[in-house]
């Protein structure tokens, strides 16, 4: 089991009420799935990936992680969990701008203090940029990609410390039809090899490609 | 991230915005600039002086005879001839722990001939110990003898002015001039001791025995003197040494204790300390002048690191993302402006270095950078960096990836 969630609750003080983003979430994820999770915008399926990648903490709830209870964790600590357990792509990218493909890809790996320096860095980093076939285009500047190519980027840092979970917010949402089929068919590609994959998504021919979807509405999971 | 990650990482976020990072550190370089060459021409300044202090001899004190009220009137300084040479003899006696040498001195003056130059100079008769107390040796012949002195030899020893203008530069020693037309020979030539800060010419001068001075070019019978010049063993014993001096010509001279002094005693420390104090309050000022621009620049390169934090919010949340713990984006931060403010100090250094060559070199003044002020320089911009860096830093840090990532 990768995941393990049980009656997570967030909730947010908006002046006199509370208001819950997510109210009473049970989940469980195996290694080796991909789940697209689906919803309207509030119905928090982006606050439960939040805190499925640790970047926000959940009000009150269970959440185990790859047999690692996060969910009393400090700050520095989360960080050390989001460095080596979870990869993310997110919808617009976020590469640094004026640095090179494989500069990107290595980021992750400098925050990881296991992690090798050097050549064996650098060789890691082309082997990823190689795999998403961007082995030509490896000290070229996200400026000089296409948005398909600056995902393919995002993804090749995602996997660069080789993390059990990969979490993907509208990975295709800046993308044309092309790309994103192109993403996707790399997405299914990577969780045939035994990636887990959890992506967040409003577009049922997106969700599609995976082979479990969970709907949200109103902070909680549909059954 | 180890710290040369870090330092690799805040230069080339430094280089991305090289024209910002440079307008920003200016505030420091022209700050450290000020500060490095204001305390090499102060330190240059002082160091010149206190070499032209310590040429007028070996921590000499100096004995003028004078200032006596004679029924109801002050005669300045040397205004009567109260000193015996006997009275420095008697204190080299009683305090040889104090004293290291002692020479009396008698001054004239006169028209020097030589062939057909002549040449008005100012002429001191001393004893052959002058050579100690004033740290002033011949640079080629013979300084006259204990046996001159006696003998009240018509014997000298002449500075290199007199050398240059009586003798047309030419050898002078064996040769004999006239003043008064009473002839004198050369015995040597003094070693050149330059311009004393107040403009006079030291070498200037023709040295003779003091018998001779008093008794043919003064003609005088009494005993007396115009300055009584010792040389002390240590500078710490200035203010005995005067204290004893002054008890023992008290005594010698018989003044009562309502009488005032019939001398002033001098040391050549309370000119230097004089005259240092004066520097050093020069360059405190304008120290505290150049730091007023550092803290500016510091203000400045806060302002900038603020808005860098801004600029790259979507930056800072990604970093978090993918694992950036909180103390990292503190260091990253707080580097980048530690060296921005450092390169701005090492700029600064150079450029304070070179300007205050120049300014020395265009107003003929001595210039000394010491390596003090360029280790206090460094550090300080160090820390100006670090501590105005050390807020915007810790804002960065604090951030919340989420709202970060979805910042626009």
């Amino acid at each position: 089991m990768l995941i393990e969630i049980q009656d997570l609750k967030r909730g947010y003080n908006m002046g006199q009420e509370d208001v819950w983003a997510l109210n009473g979430v049970t989940l469980q994820v195996e290694k080796g799935e991909f789940v697209a999770i689906m919803g309207h915008s509030g119905s928090g399926k982006s606050t439960l990936l939040n805190v499925l990648g640790c970047l926000d903490v959940p009000t009150s709830g269970r959440y185990i992680l790859d047999g690692t209870p996060v969910a009393g964790m400090n700050r520095a600590a989360l960080a050390r969990v989001r460095n080596q357990k979870i990869g993310f792509v997110f919808q617009s990218f976020n590469l640094l701008s004026r640095t090179t493909a494989r500069e990107n890809v290595e980021l992750p790996m400098l925050y990881n203090p296991t992690a090798p320096r050097g050549k064996a860095l650098h060789d890691r980093a082309e082997y990823l940029l190689e795999h998403v076939g961007l082995g030509d285009r490896m000290l070229h500047t996200p400026g000089q990609l296409s948005g398909g190519q600056q995902q393919r980027v995002a993804i090749a840092r995602a996997l660069m410390n080789n993390p059990p979970l990969l979490l993907a917010d509208e990975p295709t949402g800046n993308l044309d039809s092309h790309a994103s089929q192109e993403i996707m068919h790399y997405f299914r590609k990577l969780n045939e090899q035994g990636q887990t994959i959890v992506m967040v998504t409003h577009e049922t021919d997106i969700a599609a490609y995976a082979k479990r979807k969970i709907v949200m509405r109103d902070g909680k999971v549909l059954p | 991230m180890n710290g040369m990650m870090i330092f690799k990482v805040a230069l080339r976020a430094l280089l991305r915005n090289k024209v910002r990072s440079i307008l920003t550190a200016l505030g420091i370089i022209v700050g450290i600039a000020a500060v490095i060459a204001v305390v090499a021409i102060g330190e240059g300044a002082s160091t010149s002086m206190k070499a032209q202090i310590s040429s007028m001899g070996d921590n000499m004190l100096i004995v003028f005879g004078g200032s006596m009220k004679k029924g109801g009137v002050h005669g300045g300084s040397g205004g009567f001839q109260t000193l015996m040479s006997e009275d420095g003899e008697a204190m080299s006696r009683d305090y040889p722990e104090l004293i290291k040498a002692y020479t009396p001195l008698v001054r004239s003056g006169g028209q020097a001939i030589y062939q057909e130059n002549n040449w008005a100079t100012q002429i001191q008769g001393v004893t052959p110990t002058f050579v100690a107390v004033r740290k002033w040796d011949v640079a080629s012949g013979v300084f006259f003898t204990d046996a001159d002195l006696r003998a009240g030899a018509r014997v000298c020893v002449v500075g290199q002015t007199i050398v240059d203008s009586l003798f047309n530069g030419q050898d002078p020693i064996g040769e004999t001039f006239r003043v008064r037309n009473i002839p004198f020979k050369v015995l040597g030539v003094l070693s050149k001791k330059g311009t004393t800060s107040m403009g006079q010419d030291q070498d200037d001068i023709i040295i003779m025995p003091l018998t001779t001075v008093k008794r043919v070019l003064r003609r005088g019978s009494f005993n007396n003197v115009d300055q009584l010049l010792f040389s002390i063993y240590d500078m710490g014993q200035m203010a005995e040494a005067k204290r004893a001096m002054s008890d023992l010509l008290r005594q010698r001279h018989r003044l009562g204790p309502t009488v005032e002094d019939d001398f002033t005693i001098i040391d050549m420390t309370e000119i230097s300390d004089m005259l240092t104090s004066v520097s050093s309050m020069m360059t405190i000022l304008m120290a505290v002048v150049a730091s007023i621009s550092l803290l500016v620049g510091g203000i400045g390169i806060m302002n900038i690191m603020l808005v860098s934090v801004t600029e790259r919010t979507r930056e800072i949340g990604l970093r978090m993302a993918i694992g950036a713990a909180p103390v990292a984006i503190l260091l990253q931060f707080l580097t980048e402006a530690a060296v921005l403010s450092t390169l701005g100090g090492v700029l600064g250094i150079l450029l304070g270095v070179v300007g205050a060559y120049t300014v020395g070199d265009i107003n003929k003044w001595p210039i000394y950078v010491t390596p003090i002020s360029v280790i206090i320089s460094f550090g300080f911009s160090a820390f100006v960096g670090i501590f105005f860096g050390f807020y915007p830093a810790l804002r960065a840090s604090r951030l919340n990836p989420i709202d970060c990532l979805r910042y626009e």
